[in-house]
């Protein structure tokens, strides 16, 4: 498992490629069948206003516990071999990306809802906030549109 | 007992710092603590409350260094 929140902008794929190539292909050579992957991108527009930028705050230390945690209970749930959680922070920018979940496991199954699950867990429990500038100043954005 | 008080996003702004260290007496809950560092306003019914960075009811019991923090719904991702 390793979870990264990182305060720079990010390229999720290659991020994704790296942690099979280094961790997952030589850890479980063999081993998984299945691979499942949530990429989140930030859009330019929301509640029916434009978004020009967004300010990622978060809990340092709490965060990261917290999609431990998360990671972890997927772990009880489901037949996992690895995951992969990476989210951003600080300033951003519309299509810049936001977060990547990526879960390894032996069947589909597992893959796509334990991916599911930590994501939707993501939204409601780790400590991010989105604070979006409009072109009328700063909105936080208070709540999630539905996951399920 | 001394307690360490954090906050976050919003209600940051709202309390206009992001955080403080408060004395309160020994038996005290996170919600006592809220009272302590707002100067008695109302916690507001939304707000999540976290005892040493692990999600926690407002009625459990703090104890002395802890870190108590409180925020406004989460909308990472």
């Amino acid at each position: 498992m390793r979870v990264e929140v990182r305060e720079l902008p990010f390229a999720p794929w290659e991020a994704l490629q790296r942690y099979e190539n280094e961790v997952v292909s030589t850890r479980y050579s063999g081993k998984y069948g299945a691979s499942a992957v949530f990429v989140g991108t930030m859009r330019d527009f929301n509640e029916g206003d434009e978004v020009r930028g967004m300010t990622l705050e978060h809990y340092p230390g709490m965060t990261e516990r917290e999609l431990e945690r998360i990671a972890e209970e997927a772990r009880q749930r489901w037949e996992l071999l690895d995951e992969l959680i990476v989210h951003r922070v600080g300033e951003l920018l519309p299509n810049d990306p936001i977060v990547l979940v990526a879960v390894w496991s032996a069947h589909r199954k597992d893959a796509f809802e334990a991916c599911r699950h930590i994501m939707e867990a993501l939204k409601t429990r780790a400590p991010f906030w989105k604070k979006e500038q409009l072109d009328s100043g700063y909105r936080w954005v208070d709540k999630n549109s539905d996951g399920y | 007992m001394t307690v360490k008080v954090k906050f976050f996003a919003s209600l940051k702004e709202q309390m206009g710092c992001d955080g403080a260290t408060v004395e309160i007496g020994e038996v005290a809950t996170a919600a006592d603590v809220w009272l302590a560092a707002s100067g008695g306003k109302a916690m507001p019914a939304n707000v999540l409350v976290a005892i040493n960075m692990e999600y926690g009811d407002p009625n459990r019991q703090v104890c002395s260094g802890d870190e108590v923090a409180f925020f406004p719904p989460v909308t990472g991702g």
